[in-house]
């Protein structure tokens, strides 16, 4: 190749306009092949910021490589610990989704959940008790992302939880997620009402160890352990996005199981009972889609000088995320009510803020950046399937990369777009887009609908900042 | 005897049927007996094994080439195969829209395949879209002004580390390959290669280079301050290696106001290592003009300099005025000008100065011999360029031709993509107005366009000489005719 790469011996120039349009508008006259950009100023206020990190030298060379990490991370199901072993959480330590936040500040939902847990460990006898105990610091709790773990919705894992353990054979990294407890009155949407407290103990007593010991068999065959990943990669192409629509996956995790299920000793009215309800529940894989999606976010973790976004998350009260070349600082704004459909009478004005860690799916470059993937559910969360396909597409603009592995059937298999870049969002201003569920504002609601949300711009904006503190000066 | 080829790629998943329609590309490429590629799945391998490909167990994560064919061009051959079919898929996947709708991207980065981004977008947001280009491997022409000069060097020293270029900031004028981009002249193919850190001043080469029936392989900008001692000419340095290359170049010239010492020195020694001749049309003060340079490039390639074009009756001008007036939208020919001027006039008052004692405030009345370079960042803020929106100018024209102290105007009037569609009517209208209210102050028109310029060069100069004013497409000879009309003034 000649210098420029051939710049002056290309008859064929393939040019990109941005800017005025009577610039581009010349060289169409010229009959020119031309691309033009739609290009908009960046965010207000970030533009100094930006530029340092534009000028980052690591920037791109840091960028690909967590990009490469991403696609390396393997998940592979090696087994269901409860949180106390798993994690090491003591007696009075409970984990939840989000950001860190304090009691006064936690939405409802979230009370709701924490309120819950102290009943289900027995802590307290009724909500009243459990609410003077978690307003006075009589319980500990952290985030689980700062466990390497992540929890659906208010994401309360406590000592008894059972937890999905995996591992990301490449890097050696764990990650754990508790078990899925169904839709409608559950624990996770702020529900504890005897009814959520009961199934929390039977999938405490049954389905964890039973679950427990089938997984062992399955990880001691031939066959090894069950590969998440390979799952996750399929389901894409079954009419999954892996973050409101889990029903492929969940009918493949049950087909991989059910014989060590069946052959796990345990007596055939527990299997029978736990394949129900597993198989009822279509969003039971959500819950190994998300450690998967924090396993492949930890691999592209502490790059310096990256500007991926290694984890979003939310309380129900802030939106927080995080990224890669500033290791775990949160950057965090108020969590956005998402807009979509709701479920019998309730209406937007019941609905809480964005609440859940399972916007890792979408930090992995599933959930709505594969809604083009999905379009069964485009109309659940009040789209169309154009709408889904223009959502995919627009985040190819806000993401390094793509993931080969998650080839998206409509869009010719590309790769789903993986691997937020802040400065994308920045320059852009077009924001992830999340798929969730919608859970009531008050404690012990429960689920009130699904829809569609964005994180709020603050995050980005506190994370350029930080980022151009951490890049070396320029000019 | 056949040859063989195994290769092994981790970690480069592809599914399994893009894989299936790359291993018929490449088993249908001449003298190829077998092909597989695939990944390195059990139930591969073993089919690998039976046709006679010995490989270790690789993981299923492995892309694996296995190709057999008659000999090693044949595996050259089904490699490029290969190659092609793997950027067809992806091509495919990136045009798929699904339902027929494609946004546009939102990123030049985003506009995959391109070789070059011409970006134009305010100055504030000009370098992380030029870092984007560059990094997604396109070469830039950055016509945003305002970039502060550390965005220029990071963006010059990431374009080397990429073997590409940035022409500007700043870059007016560019021509690759024939494609005029910003503002450029439509131009025949020909012998010249240009390096140019003045567009105007290109603008003007390119079209004298046209009318003397000579064309050009490229003229590549680089901006105005990539010769200073900050920049130190890292883009010329780039374009000059790429001339210096082109075999279609056999002239080069460097078209720059004078650079700074240290960088003079590197562009010196550059250039005496090209075989071919470069011709330095250097700007300012002792330099040669724009179409003295030109002539000289005329020279290494044996051609006659022709005489260059002009419209209008010389004998019938008469100065109504002591002072020179300048009204111009290129910056490089105001300056131009405005040396040749100093020179026989003395100082000239202006929003560009010679000498920074003679600075004059534009948008205040004319102070003796006064030009203005409305082109100037100053006085484009939230406005267009005075090439596609003269209004200002023309105010000002009507202005000067009822200033009794105004002796000649002279005007510029760029021609060539990006310019105003039809520049002269509303220009010849403002100079019969005054000629109606009895003002016969003479209007000198340099008129930069080529033959094949979409404005119709013959056509813009007839409007305007119908009207009284005086057309030529040298800038030096129009200012020297003015001159001279001052001159006969004083003396009479």
């Amino acid at each position: 190749m000649s210098v420029l790469h051939g710049l002056l011996q290309n008859n064929n120039l393939k040019i990109t306009t941005a800017g005025v349009p009577l610039l581009a508008d010349a060289l169409s006259d010229q009959l020119v092949p031309l691309s033009r950009v739609d290009w908009r100023p960046a965010v207000s206020g970030s533009q100094d910021a930006l530029n340092r990190v534009m000028a980052d030298g690591r920037r791109d060379g840091a960028n690909s490589l967590a990009l490469a990490r991403m696609l390396a991370a393997g998940a592979l199901l090696v087994d269901i610990r409860q949180a106390k072993d798993a994690l090491g959480l003591g007696p009075r330590t409970f984990l939840h989704a989000g950001p860190p936040m304090i009691w006064e500040r936690a939405s409802g939902p979230m009370r709701g959940a924490l309120l819950g847990g102290a009943i289900f460990e027995g802590i307290s006898s009724d909500a009243e008790s459990a609410e003077k105990i978690l307003s006075s610091g009589g319980i500990d709790w952290e985030p689980c992302h700062h466990r390497d773990a992540v929890g659906p919705m208010a994401g309360v894992v406590t000592p008894s939880m059972w937890m999905f353990e995996l591992l990301d054979p490449t890097t050696g990294n764990r990650s754990w997620c508790s078990l899925n407890e169904g839709l409608g009155k559950v624990l996770r949407y702020g529900a504890y009402s005897g009814e959520v407290i009961d199934r929390l103990h039977w999938m405490t007593e049954v389905l964890g160890p039973l679950l427990k010991l089938a997984v062992k068999r399955r990880y001691e065959s031939p066959a090894g352990p069950i590969d998440v990943q390979a799952i996750l990669a399929q389901m894409i192409q079954m009419g999954d996005e892996g973050h409101n629509r889990n029903r492929a996956g969940t009918l493949m995790f049950l087909r991989d199981l059910l014989p060590d299920l069946i052959e796990s000793g345990a007596a055939n009215s527990d299997v029978a009972t736990s394949v129900r309800f597993m198989g009822g529940n279509d969003h039971f894989f959500l819950n190994l889609v998300m450690p998967a999606c924090k396993l492949q976010a930890m691999a592209a973790r502490d790059i310096p000088g990256s500007t991926v976004v290694t984890v979003m998350a939310r309380n129900g009260t802030d939106f927080g995320v995080q990224v890669s070349g500033t290791g775990d600082t949160w950057y965090t704004g108020p969590a956005q009510t998402p807009v979509g459909l709701f479920l019998g009478s309730y209406t937007e004005k019941d609905a809480n803020p964005d609440i859940g860690d399972s916007a890792i799916t979408e930090t992995a470059g599933v959930g709505g950046f594969a809604m083009a993937a999905a379009p069964a559910i485009v109309r659940f969360i009040g789209g169309t399937v154009p709408d889904a396909l223009a959502a995919t597409r627009r985040m190819y603009e806000i993401t390094i990369g793509e993931n080969v592995s998650r080839g998206i059937p409509v869009l010719e298999f590309r790769g789903s777009p993986t691997g937020i870049d802040v400065t994308r969002v920045i320059r852009t201003g077009i924001l992830p887009q999340i798929n969730t569920g919608m859970a009531g504002r008050i404690a012990g609601v429960g689920q009130v609908g699904a829809g569609l949300v964005n994180p709020p711009m603050e995050c980005f904006e506190g994370a350029i900042q930080g980022l151009a503190q951490a890049a070396p000066p320029v000019g | 005897m056949a040859e063989l080829h195994i290769e092994v790629r981790p970690g480069a998943y592809r599914d399994s049927v893009s894989l299936l329609e790359v291993s018929r590309a490449v088993a249908s490429s001449p003298g190829v007996e077998d092909a597989i590629v695939a990944m390195g799945t059990p139930l591969n391998v073993d089919l690998m094994r039976e046709l006679g490909f010995k490989l270790d167990q690789p993981s299923p994560n492995d892309l694996i080439i296995a190709i057999r064919a008659i000999d090693e061009e044949a595996i050259v051959n089904a490699l490029a195969s290969m190659a092609a079919e793997f950027v067809a898929i992806d091509q495919r996947a990136r045009s798929a829209s699904g339902d027929g709708q494609i946004a546009p991207p939102r990123s030049v980065g985003r506009a995959h395949d391109a070789d070059l981004a011409l970006i134009s977008v305010p100055g504030t947001g000009a370098f992380a879209e030029a870092v984007d280009a560059l990094e997604a491997g396109q070469s830039v022409m950055l016509f945003s002004d305002n970039v502060p000069i550390w965005q220029e060097i990071v963006l010059k020293e990431l374009a080397s580390s990429h073997d590409l270029i940035v022409m500007g900031p700043d870059c007016g004028t560019a021509v690759i390959g024939g494609i005029g981009l910003g503002f450029a002249n439509v131009v025949k193919p020909g012998p010249i290669g240009i390096v140019a850190a003045s567009g105007t001043g290109a603008q003007q080469v390119l079209a004298l280079l046209d009318l003397a029936g000579v064309g050009i392989t490229h003229c590549i900008g680089v901006g105005g301050r990539d010769l200073s001692k900050e920049v130190s000419a890292r883009s010329t340095m780039s374009a000059l290696a790429a001339l210096a290359e082109d075999p279609d170049t056999k002239t080069i010239v460097l078209i720059s106001k004078p650079p700074a010492a240290e960088v003079a020195e590197l562009v010196r020694s550059r250039t005496a290592s090209i075989s071919k001749p470069v011709v330095l049309a250097l700007l300012g003060e002792g330099s040669p003009d724009l179409t003295k340079a030109t002539e000289d490039i005329l020279k290494t390639i044996d051609v006659d300099p022709p005489h260059w074009p002009s419209w209008g009756e010389v004998s019938s001008l008469r100065a109504t005025g002591k002072y020179l007036r300048g009204l111009y939208s290129g910056g490089t020919i105001c300056d131009e000008a405005m040396v040749i001027a100093a020179n026989l006039l003395g100082p000239i008052y202006s929003n560009i100065p010679l000498r920074p004692e003679w600075r004059h405030d534009p948008f205040t009345e004319s102070n003796e011999h006064t030009f203005i370079d409305f082109g100037d960042d100053a006085m484009t803020v939230g406005r267009a360029h005075p090439m596609i929106d003269s209004t200002l100018r023309i105010e000002r024209l009507r202005k000067e031709m009822a200033d009794p102290s105004c002796g000649v105007i002279i005007m510029d009037v760029v021609l060539g993509y990006g310019a105003d569609s039809d520049p002269a009517p509303a220009l010849a209208s403002a100079i019969s107005d005054a000629n109606i209210l009895g003002r016969k102050t003479p209007v000198i028109i340099s008129l930069i366009g080529s033959s094949g310029d979409p404005q119709g060069l013959n056509r813009q100069a007839e409007l305007l000489s119908r009207v009284g004013a005086f057309v030529t497409v040298s800038n030096a000879i129009a200012v020297k005719l003015a001159i001279s009309l001052i001159q006969m003034n004083e003396a009479s």
